[in-house]
């Protein structure tokens, strides 16, 4: 990581070697997602698929939110309001264009069918409509000083909630779509208060965990870059930033143009996961739990942030049926056992892939400690009420919120702080030969 | 013809009148220090010119041209740095990432590397401490590192607000010397100081500032023996 920074500040001639390998990340986001799909994909089966799906999308909203509360330091409250409207516009194209195209808005199978490539059109219009209010939004907002972009990205959540709520019903056939006229289109028929329904599934873990990685590299391009450290800058002393010669409204600006268009893209394929589109998914709470997996993770974090959003979004599943890890103990043990072992031996040879592999393999212990707890609390319980489907599970909000107030005293400045998981490994084993600690 | 002039500078925090009618100009080559008690309207001078705050009346002239009312982003390209009151170091960065953001507005990469090379000898701690969060450096070697990322810009015109505030008196003596050896470079400096003992020993030319107006001006070594100066702010005579 510091080497990427190294380039960029003072060596940017380089030779075309280095060009391609810079590039290097983007097919190793395709490899992942092939790998995700078609490996991991079966192994976890339907049920732990469609959480890992979730999880993906959650991390592409916080690490999109981060770049505006983590790097620049503003606060936005209405992230959901842009993965909302990318969501809806998602929705309506693929539902709508299958309807138009094919007839009907069944599913089509097999892998990188023309449904999917409808769902990555319809995502992607999705951002840029959520990038053109994002504009449109942070323009007035961020030029003044101050709290007002939290207030209004709060009122355009709930505006875009409203609107959502208001609009015509949905037109189910075929028949109906091309019988439809002004009257039908205005307002947009976005399902009103039932909500949207009947999006084919086609958000797979190929998608989603493509997308994700494509969002994260393009987090850590900026976070690493110049204009990134004018972001970073700009939280740390606006005056000095301005001093420095950063343009601050520019910037912050672009920061909050960008993040909005991740946002609607993360809306547009969480729309094809099998999920009802509701007006709430716009509204402050969707917000707040996005701004959660920020602040838990570490503002200004990438991997603080992917570490929280995953972790968040797998822990209340876990508890609300720990068996179903339990039943995977075998998986869980080894793959924790090798990857901590694994990672040891690779720390001690200074590979810096170390801090990966302890981490993985401390998460599969965590989850299988966290389920046998659970489990053992489940079974307590059965003994003690004599109910035999008693389940701490109708308690999982509660021990998350728990959670959270416990992880956040004990590290207020969320998980990794401002820094990523890798520096804090760095930093606890000192490179051999500087001259550390001799202040003045 | 000066570097930089300034002219019947005004300006209000709304309805607080910080600064009324203040004139003065620096020679190119030279040091001007600006001087005067708490709340006379030093910093406030100095983010006038540096396009910080906006003036309600009066002219800033960098290289005889106007630059009032342009925004500090545009007058940092025109060659003025501001290395601003209280260090304004980025404590969650890395030095070096300090001293990265110090150029932000170069894309001349290999004069940045010489000009980084040039503020760790003036400043060799920094190098030492590349790779550390600002925040943990000490206060002296923040001071540093906020000086030299401001001469990461490459300044022909360097402000300087408060350089030795609070540093211990040796680090003090230190910090003057590079003050001195900058300027020898060909640096101007517009140099603002509670420290009037020592800012009118390094300087060329001196401005005392009184409730947001010039209470007296002219040389240096002049000023510093003056009677009204030495009574009012250098403690004794
Ligand atoms: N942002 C602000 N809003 C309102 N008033 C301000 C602001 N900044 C400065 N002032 C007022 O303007 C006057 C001049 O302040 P300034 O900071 O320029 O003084 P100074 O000479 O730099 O003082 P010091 O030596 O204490 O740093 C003071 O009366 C101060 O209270
Ligand atoms: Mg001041």
């Amino acid at each position: 990581m510091q080497s990427l920074a190294d380039n960029l500040a003072h060596q940017p001639a380089r030779g075309v070697r280095d060009r391609v390998l810079a590039q290097a990340p983007w097919g190793v986001a395709l490899l992942v997602a092939l790998v995700v799909h078609f490996v991991l994909g079966p192994v976890l089966g339907p049920y732990w698929s469609q959480v890992a799906t979730q999880a993906a999308i959650a991390v592409m909203l916080a690490v999109s939110l981060n770049i505006v509360n983590g790097y620049t330091g503003q606060f936005s409250i209405g992230h959901a309001g842009f993965a909302a409207v990318g969501g809806f516009t998602g929705a309506a194209v693929s539902y709508y264009g299958a309807l138009a195209l094919w007839g009907g808005a069944t599913k089509q199978e097999g892998f990188l069918v023309p449904g999917e490539w409808l769902m990555v059109g319809g995502s992607l219009l999705g951002a840029v409509l959520a990038a053109g209010l994002g504009y449109i939004v942070g323009l007035p907002a961020l030029r003044l000083r101050g709290d007002y972009l939290a207030i209004v990205t709060l009122g355009f959540g709930e505006i875009v909630r409203v609107l959502l709520q208001i609009s015509g019903p949905q037109l189910f056939e075929a028949d109906d779509l091309r019988s439809s006229g002004f009257k039908q289109w205005f307002p947009p028929p976005l399902g009103g208060a039932q909500g949207f329904t009947g999006v084919p599934t086609y958000a797979s873990l190929f998608w989603v965990g493509l997308f994700a990685a494509l969002v994260c590299i393009v987090a850590y391009r900026i976070k690493f870059s110049s204009p990134g450290r004018a972001l970073l800058s700009s939280r740390e002393d606006e005056i000095a930033a301005r001093a420095m010669g950063v343009n601050l409204a520019r910037y912050k600006v672009r920061a909050f143009v960008l993040a909005a268009a991740l946002a609607g893209l993360a809306g547009g394929l969480y729309a094809h996961t099998g999920v009802v589109m509701q007006p709430r998914e716009a509204g402050f709470i969707k917000s707040f739990e996005i701004i959660i997996f920020v602040v838990l993770g570490g503002l200004g974090s990438i991997s603080g942030v992917v570490l929280a959003a995953i972790g968040l979004t797998v822990l209340p599943e876990i508890l609300r049926d720990p068996q179903r890890l339990i039943e995977a103990w075998g998986l869980l043990a080894a793959v924790g056992v090798l990857a901590t072992v694994g990672g040891v031996a690779m720390r001690r040879s200074g590979s810096r892939w170390a801090p990966l592999a302890v981490g993985l393999g401390a998460t599969a212990l965590g989850l299988l400690a966290v389920a046998l707890v659970a489990s053992g609390a489940n079974a307590l319980m059965r003994s003690a009420t004599g109910d035999p489907q008693a389940n701490i599970g109708k308690y999982r909000m509660i021990f998350y919120s728990l959670m959270l107030i416990g992880a956040m005293l004990l590290r207020p400045q969320g998980l990794m702080g401002v820094r990523e998981v890798w520096d804090h490994f760095r930093r606890a084993r000192p490179a051999p030969g500087r001259p550390g600690g001799a202040a003045t | 013809m000066p570097l930089l002039e300034v002219k019947n500078l005004s300006v209000a925090y709304g309805a607080i009148k910080a600064l009324h009618g203040v004139d003065l100009s620096v020679e190119q080559g030279q040091i001007l220090t600006l001087i005067g008690c708490n709340g006379a309207g030093k910093t406030t001078t100095l983010r006038a010119i540096s396009g910080m705050v906006r003036p309600s009346a009066g002219q800033v002239l960098l290289d005889g041209k106007p630059v009032t009312g342009l925004k500090p982003h545009e007058i940092v390209r025109l060659g003025m740095s501001h290395c601003p009151e209280g260090r304004g170091i980025f404590a969650n960065l890395t030095v070096d990432e300090n001293l990265a953001l110090g150029a932000f507005m170069r894309r001349d990469h290999a004069a940045v590397n010489q000009d980084r090379q040039r503020v760790f000898t003036l400043f060799p701690r920094l190098k030492e401490r590349l790779k550390q969060n600002a925040g943990t450096l000490s206060g002296g070697e923040q001071q540093m590192l906020a000086i030299g990322r401001a001469l990461l810009a490459r300044p022909r015109l360097l402000l300087l607000d408060e350089p030795s505030l609070g540093l211990a008196p040796q680090l003090v003596q230190t910090i003057f010397r590079i003050i001195t050896e900058i300027n020898q470079q060909g640096v101007t400096i517009l140099l603002v100081e509670q420290n009037a003992h020592m800012a009118l020993n390094v300087a060329h030319r001196a401005v005392v500032l009184e409730t947001g107006a010039v209470a007296m001006s002219g040389d240096a070594k002049a000023l510093a023996s003056s009677d009204e100066v030495k009574k009012a702010y250098l403690g004794h005579g």
